[in-house]
């Protein structure tokens, strides 16, 4: 209570905890597009109160769940500030605070919670109205958040607890798995650690099956940590459930890494589509990529191979007869060449990669297919756009036919595909070409759905932004990113003012289809500890010590 | 009923002049005046001490100086015994309240206090009482005084905190209550507050 332990005022009791709220202050301002101004009670201290923090409002008929984007200074009078008192004498500066000088704070409301028994039934709903004059604010404590976000269950997993709180966050992940979703932030700000978190949360608590293109070898095997020290990797915590694929056994090797299949694209399967895309990357012109649909018209399936290693003769004629400038060709053959040089890359495979990574994936184990030293950005568009336009177009057909047959069962197991670096799969201009547009666009019409990790999102094309269902991001500090980022969300405001204050690592703001409202939280420490948190999850269920058997 | 009463303390003054908004009292002791913002009573009428003067029994007979030949200025009233009786103390007090004998308004009485009541001092128990509300800066705020009204209010605050168990919690709260009835005149309330310790 503060100063308050005098009975003198009338209403000496009003600074008193109601219940386990802690009270801050009361509305005095409210409007539904900008949001509630709070003014803060004498003992609260502006100081304590830091944006991304959830309160509630009590008003007449309902409560209001909302969160702090602002906090700011008041003055009764103007001159206060011109002759500023004497603060140094504790007497004086303990009357002003909270009178004539006091605290307010901004709050966004969210949501809203109750009104009649039907409507509490409901659960929480997205905010229409605003609080009356005077409503009481509180601090949220653990239960609303829990009412909010729901417990940790079958199908929620918890992922980090909301800035400055105890309490669990829990994400329903069935219902995140079922749209495209991103994973944004700067380098550096942990987008790694909490992917890793929500690939473990979907492999435990969703019958989504997960494909991954693991760029920079991270997710499948041991990780690096910034500041030293090696992180598990999904396999290692789940080797029933993950089977790594690699393009570079050598590095794999090297790495130690169990990998359960060496993938080789043949030449042969490349389309001009695949190399369509790569147009950018490879420095090739409008008329190369033309002259590749042409050539691969007239020279068929094995056409890649051939300009590789057609004789200058032949080259001659076959141009003068498809009518293709030298220089288009060259242009072409030179870009063609960079592809042919990776080590990946046979002019047959002897296996389908496609069938076996869908194999694993129907028989419900998730893929993990690391890049070894093939980082550079060629090799990663050509192998993730190719893999998963095929993966995309055999899920089209099987569920095509379970929608003929009307058979549930037959319905291909919900797939997510990650991946990095997504705004040189989905820039304005290759979002059209690449699948991963039409996955984006498409969302889970035929069960596949996107997961796409990327430090600039303003690199994203709108459409396939405005298309993800749940947005993840840590912090981004370019302008262009966050505005990207927060488009089409309301309170974007105010949620600016949050994501730019989240701090530099592990921490981020969630919002979208998978949760009732955006929260700003703390990712879970992906550590020991929380190793031996799936371990006993998972212990009823194989019986395995995990920990055990990798140490 | 619980009543509240200061008829225990003797009484110190009887009125000589009553209206709705003050009521002025001759002390029965020369200088037996009450401090500058002390509370009084009258019948049921609550008082706060504004305005206090000692001079000639009657107007336009002024005192003159006698002490040239004494050593003290007690020697004076000695050496002069009928000064007691030719001067006169009287203290005017703004009207702040009054009770039913069971609860304290602090707003003006329905009507004034008679002539030649008495007027007691408020004891320490009733002060506390009456300064549970803060309700009556507002009647001194508007009151036209002959003294700074934030004279007035600052000595009333000292005077009742002297009756608080806790005076420094009691002149928080006052100044808080101040702060918020003057929270657009930053100066004035400046001016209190400077006067309250």
């Amino acid at each position: 209570m503060g100063q308050n332990s005098s009975t003198h005022l009338t209403n000496g009791n009003k600074y008193m905890n109601q219940g386990n709220n802690q009270r801050l202050g009361i509305v005095i301002g409210a409007s539904l597009e900008k949001g509630v101004d709070v003014r803060l009670d004498a003992p609260i201290s502006v100081e304590d109160m830091v944006v991304g923090r959830y309160v509630t409002i009590q008003g007449r008929q309902r409560r209001f769940f909302g969160m702090i984007t602002d906090v700011s200074l008041k003055f009764s009078d103007d001159r206060l500030s011109i002759s500023p008192p004497d603060v140094a004498d504790p007497f004086i500066a303990e009357i002003l605070n909270g009178t004539s000088t006091f605290g307010t704070i901004h709050v966004t409301p969210m949501l809203t919670i109750g009104g009649d028994a039907k409507a509490v039934l409901e659960g929480p709903q997205p905010v229409k109205t605003i609080p009356a004059h005077f409503s009481t604010v509180n601090l949220a404590t653990e239960e609303d958040i829990e009412g909010v976000f729901g417990k940790e269950d079958e199908e929620r997993f918890s992922i980090g607890n909301p800035l400055d709180m105890e309490t669990k966050l829990c994400l329903n992940l069935e219902e995140f798995a079922r749209r495209s979703n991103g994973i944004f932030g700067k380098s550096g700000t942990g987008k790694t650690f909490l992917t890793r978190i929500l690939l473990i949360g979907m492999l435990q608590k969703s019958k989504a099956v997960n494909l991954i293109f693991d760029m920079h070898s991270e997710y499948g095997w041991a990780g690096t940590r910034e500041g030293g020290g090696t992180v598990k990797g999904l396999k290692q915590l789940f080797p029933d459930k993950v089977a790594v694929f690699t393009l570079d056994e050598m590095s794999s090797k090297r790495r130690k890494v169990s990998t359960d299949f060496v993938v080789k694209i043949g030449l042969n399967e490349i389309t001009p589509e695949d190399i369509a895309i790569l147009r950018a990357t490879l420095n090739l012109t409008d008329l190369a990529v033309e002259a590749a649909y042409q050539l691969r018209k007239i020279l068929g399936r094995d056409w890649l191979n051939k300009i590789l290693n057609l004789p200058e003769e032949e080259v001659e004629e076959l141009l003068k007869g498809a009518d293709i400038h030298e220089s288009s060709f060259q242009s072409l053959k030179r870009g063609l060449g960079t592809i042919g040089r990776l080590g990946f890359v046979v002019q047959e495979a002897k296996e389908d990669a496609v069938k076996v990574i869908l194999d694993y994936l129907q028989s419900g184990r998730n893929v993990v297919l690391e890049f070894g030293r093939y980082q550079e950005i060629a090799a990663y568009l050509l192998v993730a756009n190719m893999l998963s336009r095929r993966i995309y177009t055999r899920y089209q057909q099987q569920m095509e036919e379970a929608i003929a047959e009307d058979d549930q069962a037959k319905k291909p197991r919900p797939l997510v595909i990650t991946i990095e670096e997504a705004h040189k799969f989905l820039d304005t201009e290759v979002a059209d070409k690449t699948i991963f547009g039409t996955i984006a666009r498409e969302m889970r019409k035929y069960n596949v759905t996107l997961l796409v990790i990327d430090q600039r999102p303003s690199g994203i094309s709108e459409d396939v932004m405005s298309q993800l269902g749940t947005k993840i991001t840590c912090l981004l500090d370019n302008d262009r990113d966050i505005d990207s980022v927060l488009a089409g969300v309301s309170g974007k405001n105010e949620l600016k003012a949050v994501l730019s204050r989240l701090a530099p690592r592990q921490q981020a703001l969630i919002f979208g289809h998978a949760v009732p409202m955006p929260v700003a939280f703390q990712p879970v420490a992906y550590d020991t500890k929380f190793y031996a948190g799936l371990n006993k999850k998972t212990e009823k269920t194989d019986g395995k010590d995990i920990e055990k058997l990798w140490e | 009923m619980r009543s509240i009463n200061s008829q225990v303390s003797p009484k110190i003054a009887e009125i000589i002049e009553a209206a709705t908004a003050r009521f002025t009292a001759q002390c029965y002791e020369l200088y037996g005046l009450p401090p500058l913002g002390g509370l009084v009573k009258t019948g049921d009428i609550y008082g706060i001490v504004c305005h206090a003067e000692t001079a000639g029994m009657e107007p336009g007979r002024r005192p003159i100086a006698r002490g040239k030949d004494e050593a003290t200025e007690a020697a004076v009233y000695d050496s002069s015994p009928q000064l007691l009786k030719l001067l006169r103390s009287e203290f005017t007090a703004s009207v702040v309240g009054y009770t039913d004998g069971e609860k304290i308004y602090q707003y003006l009485p329905p009507r004034p206090t008679r002539i030649h009541s008495f007027v007691y001092i408020c004891q320490p128990e009733e002060v506390r009482e009456f300064s549970g509300s803060f309700d009556f800066f507002n009647i001194l705020l508007n009151a036209s005084l002959t003294v700074p009204t934030e004279e007035l209010i600052a000595a009333a605050l000292r005077q009742m905190s002297l009756a608080q168990e806790d005076p420094r919690a009691f002149l928080v709260a006052a100044g808080k209550e101040l702060a918020n009835i003057l929270s657009t005149d930053f100066i004035r309330l400046k001016n209190i507050l400077g006067r309250l310790l």
